[in-house]
């Protein structure tokens, strides 16, 4: 056995103590639970078994804990168990949902009119929309839909847009960047109604609002581990059995999770996922309560002190914890440099190092001007009334002063 | 927040023995400490703010760390979720239409390009270099020939610096999947010769759920994996901050204590020549070839694989008859056909792979149970032959 190399664990501690910037960006991550870990840990290190070992204790101990993960997460869903497969994200989720459908609709046509045509929202996250991209380069078509200025799809606009040969419909269930919630039951309803596939990237509501894939029609749902307090690198494809719904892989190989996806299963972060799953099931429709009253809070706070403040997004119909303001007339990158203490972002992590206006905000109608001074808060379950607090200050002074020096000084009082 | 636990993992009092290395090994506690500095930062590492540059950070000392081992410049390596995600991608991104690949490959590789042209092996699972010559050079198109660095069920090793070089000769590229050698061989990507390298994490002592394909040269891939742009653009995701940390620090351990190796060599030799000691008739499947030092590929004829493992494993002896993707498969190894073995040692074969942490006692009690499991088959059968 080698040596056990000190490593000094404690300077993180130093690191991400009073030093680190309050965390208001959980749509881009979140932080791990404590009891999510803590269930992990074990799988770390004594119960180290490949789950596909069959054929030893190790093994055995391995795929019973991922199937106690799979059926957790199904109950959050309201699926069987057998409908789930793990991936190593909601990336590689939606990925597999849309070229896996689309491969399969190819490779095994049904009668009569082929069905080659997807249809998804301008909105989407880009692996979605770089999904469907792909897919157009290999032959297929993609129909691009505008949202309303809510950012929600236009349920008529969406029937209109749905023809013999559409295959798939792509809607995300809550906006990563705006919190919009869309009309999930009554897509799925118009979905089954014409024969097309539902598939919904619900990375940022799973845990977060209450999901049914059998109440809403869903045939595809992805789901990924780090947005919901669980590990970064694992993810879920809800794939429904009845009507079964055929995909093709995308890596195949060993030949695990029912030939979906080949690949050694890995066992501590399925585990995470799945307890991360039940403690959202658990405490869901009280933490929702908490954090709407917290972005309320901010919300209100904020509109206070911040003239021309300008919520962007269906005010109503949107993730609890969710928030995306336009301040007029201040460029989104200026107002958090003057916010060092804050963790918020312009909107996605994947391009929020771009210096683009987010594609999100320009398709709900922003102009440019507008679309560049849009900020995104994402409050989660560490956020604490002190620092929504602190954070409605730190953002209304930092409002006030470029405003100032600006010289567009608005009503805004500068906190004490 | 809790820490990953350092200590040796619980084997409980030694009245079991792991012997199942090939299919994935305990966490080094190096790797465990890394993943434990990691563990609670909550930040996107795409993220422009704090948490998201420390995130950044850590992840681009992974990378660095990891391409040193492979002596190549960090941006050529691509985190991907594991062996089999690397592969998949070598072999579909690499912009090749014409895919070669050894009989003997992974069914990762396979099942990645089940079009590919079969590269045959000799009857100790060894790519015939002259073989493999005619075949790249029978076809003008450019293409990938894909053999892997050493055997997950027998370790035998690749002359992967011939094929290389028979690769490179005729234009085309040569991926290696180095996931069973990497921490039990010394490795670099100059004596590989490959363009592309396959690695994974748990194999080495990191988590399950990461790995890398790393790409030693200027070339293009087409990302399996579409969206955020993350990799420069070659795989899609939010990074596995946690396992990144971890692969790297197992990739230096294991680096740092390869010559452990050399012990784990005299452990597996005297496993199989107690082996030969006791059962004249036993196998060792691949043994006149070069192979890792942990790997033993065993037949014991006319005695079923499964019946083996099953009596081992109620011997608190874990083993493994195959590779463990396909444990559940009842189907023959593809391995150890394409070495000309017979069927009635293909069907008796169990793979033994020991690990850094493996010791004299682990080979004993391997020794004890396969005896008895041994005299008890071979005594049933005389009985059943006098009766």
């Amino acid at each position: 056995m080698s040596s056990v190399t000190a490593a000094p664990a404690r300077r993180s501690e130093a690191y991400l103590g009073n030093a680190m910037p309050i965390y208001l960006d959980n749509q881009s991550s979140t932080r791990l639970d404590p009891r999510v870990l803590e269930a992990m840990l074990p799988y770390f290190t004594e119960q180290y078994g490949n789950p596909h070992s069959a054929s030893h204790a190790y093994g055995r101990m391995a795929a019973e804990a991922i199937e106690q993960a799979r059926s957790e997460i199904a109950a959050l869903i309201h699926a069987d168990p057998r409908e789930l497969a793990f991936t190593s994200g909601a990336t590689e989720a939606n990925n597999l949902a849309i070229k896996g459908a689309a491969h399969f609709a190819r490779l095994y046509p049904q009668s009569g009119q082929p069905r080659d045509q997807i249809v998804t929202l301008t909105t989407e996250h880009k692996c979605v929309l770089e999904s469907c991209l792909r897919l157009e380069r290999e032959g297929f078509r993609v129909i691009y839909l505008p949202v309303e200025p809510s950012g929600r799809v236009s349920l008529d606009r969406l029937a209109e847009a749905l023809s013999e040969r559409t295959l798939l419909v792509s809607v995300m269930a809550a906006h990563n960047e705006i919190g919009v919630i869309q009309p999930l039951a009554e897509i799925g309803a118009l979905c089954r109604s014409k024969g097309v596939l539902f598939h919904s990237d619900a990375a940022q509501a799973v845990g977060k609002i209450a999901l049914d894939v059998e109440e809403m029609q869903i045939d595809l749902l992805s789901i990924s581990g780090h947005k919901v307090y669980g590990p970064k690198g694992v993810g879920v494809l809800y794939v429904r059995r009845r009507p079964r719904v055929r995909l093709l892989p995308l890596i195949d190989g060993g030949g695990q999770e029912r030939g979906l996806r080949s690949g050694t299963l890995p066992t501590p972060l399925c585990v995470g996922i799945g307890r991360a799953a039940a403690i959202a099931a658990t405490e869901m429709t009280d933490e929702a309560g908490r954090l709407r009253r917290l972005r309320d809070r901010l919300q209100a706070g904020l509109a206070r002190r911040i003239p021309g403040l300008r919520l962007n997004g269906d005010a109503e119909r949107r993730l609890p914890g969710s928030l995306n303001f336009c301040f007029p007339g201040l460029a989104a990158m200026k107002l958090i440099e003057a916010c060092p203490a804050l963790a918020i972002s312009t909107g996605s992590a994947c391009t929020s190092a771009s210096v683009e206006p987010s594609y999100v905000l320009r398709a709900l109608g922003l102009s440019e001007a507008d679309a560049n001074s849009g900020i995104r808060i994402g409050l989660g379950r560490f956020t604490t009334p002190a620092e929504v607090d602190f954070a409605i200050d730190a953002l209304a002074a930092a409002a006030t002063q470029l405003r100032a020096e600006a010289g567009m000084a608005g009503e805004g009082r500068a906190p004490i | 927040m809790g820490e990953i636990a350092r200590g040796r993992p619980g084997v409980s009092a030694r009245t079991e023995t792991y012997l199942d290395w090939n299919a994935t090994t305990p966490l080094r506690p190096e790797a465990a400490a890394a993943m434990s500095e990691v563990l609670a930062r909550c930040g996107n590492p795409s993220s422009v703010h704090r948490w998201g540059r420390a995130a950044r950070q850590a992840i681009e000392q992974a990378r660095f760390t990891v391409a040193a081992l492979l002596d190549t410049p960090a941006e050529g390596v691509v985190f991907v979720s594991g062996g089999t995600e690397a592969n998949h991608l070598a072999l579909l991104g690499s912009g090749r239409d014409r895919v070669l690949v050894s009989a003997v490959e992974h069914d990762s590789v396979l099942r990645a390009a089940p079009e590919a042209e079969r590269i045959s092996v000799d009857c100790d699972g060894v790519v015939v270099l002259d073989t493999l010559d005619r075949l790249v050079a029978a076809d003008p198109r450019p293409a990938l020939v894909s053999v892997m660095l050493a055997n997950n069920e027998t370790g035998v090793v690749q002359p992967v610096a011939a094929i290389g070089a028979i690769a490179r000769t005729h234009g085309a590229l040569f991926h290696c999947d180095a996931v069973q050698a990497a921490g039990k061989i010394t490795l670099d990507a100059r004596t590989i010769g490959a363009d592309f390298v396959t690695l994974s994490a748990h194999k080495l002592g990191g988590p399950p759920g990461i790995g890398a394909l790393v790409v030693t040269g200027e070339l293009e891939l087409t990302p399996l994996l579409h969206g955020g742009g993350q990799e420069r653009g070659r795989r899609a995701g939010t990074e596995n901050l946690v396992g990144i940390a971890g692969f790297a620090a197992a990739a230096v351990a294991a680096t740092e204590e390869i010559a452990v190796y050399d012990r784990v060599r005299a452990l597996r030799d005297a496993l199989e020549s107690g082996l030969a000691a006791i059962a004249p008739d036993a196998v060792v499947l691949g043994a006149a070839a070069p192979r890792l030092p942990n790997t033993a590929a065993i037949a014991m004829p006319g005695v079923a694989a499964e019946t083996q493992v099953i009596a081992l494993d109620l011997d608190g002896v874990m083993v493994s008859a195959g590779a463990a993707c396909s444990s559940g498969k009842v189907g023959p190894s593809h391995v150890l056909e394409a070495m000309g073995v017979g069927p009635d040692l293909v069907g008796s074969t169990i793979r033994v792979s020991l690990g850094w942490d493996s010791s004299e006692a682990d080979v004993a009690h391997f020794l004890r149970a396969w005896t008895r499991l041994y005299r008890r088959c071979r005594g049933s059968s005389l009985g059943a032959r006098a009766a």
